[in-house]
Formats: structure tokens, sequence, C-alpha cells
């Protein structure tokens, strides 16, 4: 799990380098740490032999971050709400919930194995100068 | 910053002060040691204090919904006092908001146990 605190480390500071407020940054690195630890956890079931890959780009108009896993894959779209009235008492299932929260683009792609997640949070206008 | 916890009684009400993060790996397990720890003790009135908690995460959230579930199963009651901001958001942006009772003031959280 050391590799989720380094991801997320790394994403919160790209994010103020960025210039991102506070709450943008914070968003950012736990979207990024919730997609990582899926990666790591459900993705790739924690087994060492397998790699996860973190890309990271700033185009000036998005903040994007792509993690791969070499895992079986998900249905992301059958997912149980983890907000309904029936989940609410459940003790997992938050995870992919708050990434879509979080950020303002959430992408799946299948890859045969392994799942590719793209992350993009939209950049102000005066946050993407530099 | 790991997850420190401190107790202390007030009025027969456990008070858990949390301080640091509650997340996958940092926080979680004790967090639920504490809380079984304090239930098979016979503590029936259990306050986490989370104003000095400034993360956490999905697994923490979860965390905290197994003990609130945890407490009522087993006949105690578990609120929370103090939210950070983003503990606040977060359970707000979960729902979790309306599973929880949640006090800024901790004497009127100690009255609500009477």
């Amino acid at each position: 799990m050391e590799s989720v605190g380094e991801v997320e480390a790394t994403a919160e500071r790209l994010a103020t380098e960025a210039g991102l407020d506070e709450d943008q940054t914070f968003h950012i690195a736990m979207a990024v740490r919730e997609a990582t630890v899926n990666a790591v956890l459900h993705g790739n079931d924690y087994d060492p032999a397998r790699q996860i890959d973190v890309i990271f780009e700033n185009t000036g108009e998005d903040f994007i971050f792509t993690i791969t896993d070499e895992g079986r894959g998900f249905d992301p779209d059958h997912l149980p709400d983890p907000s309904a009235p029936e989940n609410l008492l459940r003790g997992t299932g938050r995870g992919i919930f708050l990434i879509r929260s979080l950020m303002d683009e959430v992408h799946f792609r299948q890859l045969h194995p392994g799942t590719e997640l793209t992350l993009i949070k939209h950049l102000a206008p005066a946050a993407g100068k530099t | 910053m790991a997850l420190t916890i401190a107790s202390r009684e007030i009025d027969g009400v456990t008070v858990l002060d949390l301080s640091g993060r509650i997340t996958l790996g940092e926080g979680s397990v004790q967090l639920r040691d504490a809380i079984r720890d304090l239930i098979s003790k016979g503590q029936k009135n259990i306050l986490l204090n989370l104003g000095e908690v400034n993360y956490i995460d999905s697994s923490g959230l979860g965390e905290l919904v197994s003990a609130y579930t945890t407490s009522k199963n087993l006949g105690a009651t578990l609120k929370l006092l103090r939210l950070t901001k983003k503990v606040h958001d977060l359970l707000q942006l979960t729902k979790l908001y309306t599973v929880f009772d949640i006090f800024d003031d901790e004497a009127s959280a100690i009255a609500s146990f009477k």
C-alpha cells in the first residue's frame, strides 16, 4: 500500500503546483487515492507481480490522471449506488462513487486484462496558465 | 499522520478523541479495535470526537458505518462530534449525514445520551 501513499502525495503536489485551490487539490488527491487503492486491491488482487501505471497530464485546460491495473476488469455501470437508502449502512462500495463525485469526468476502459481509469478535472482558465 | 485515539469518560459517556487520518491501512483497524474493546467492556454510550481528523477515505467512511452498526447491534449508541469541513462534506456527499447523530458542541452531545 506504500505505492498508494506515493501516488496520492504526488497528485496533491501536482495539483498544488498547478495552482488549484485547497478543495480542488483535496478532491483530486482523494479521487486518485481511491482509484489507486481499487487498482491495487480489486484490480490486481494485491498481487505484487502485477503492476499499476499512473500517468499524469496537464493540458492547460484539463488535469488528467490515468490509472491502469492488470486485473480482470469490472462493469462500472452496474455498481450498487452506495447513497441509496438500502445501501447506506454497507461498510464498503463507496470508492467509485466518491471518484465520480469528486472529479469532473471519469472514464473506464476495459483492456482484457486490466482496467484503465481516466480522471479529469477541468481547470479554471487562470489555474491553467503558466 | 496516522490515527491516534485517546479515551475519556464524561457522565457515563466514553469520548474517543481521534486525531489524524482514518484510511485503509492508517486508522481503520485501530478505530474498529477501539470500538469493539469499548463494547466488550460494557460501554453503551460512545462519542467519537472527529475534530482533529483531517482526512478520511472510503475505507474510513465504511469503518464509521461499521462502528455505528456494530454499536447498534450490540445495544450501544455511537454519535459523532465536531466534524472538520472535509469530513462534513464527505458525509454529506455520501448521505451518511442522515445516518449519524452529529454534534458541534460536546456538552450537548453528552446530554443527548441521557
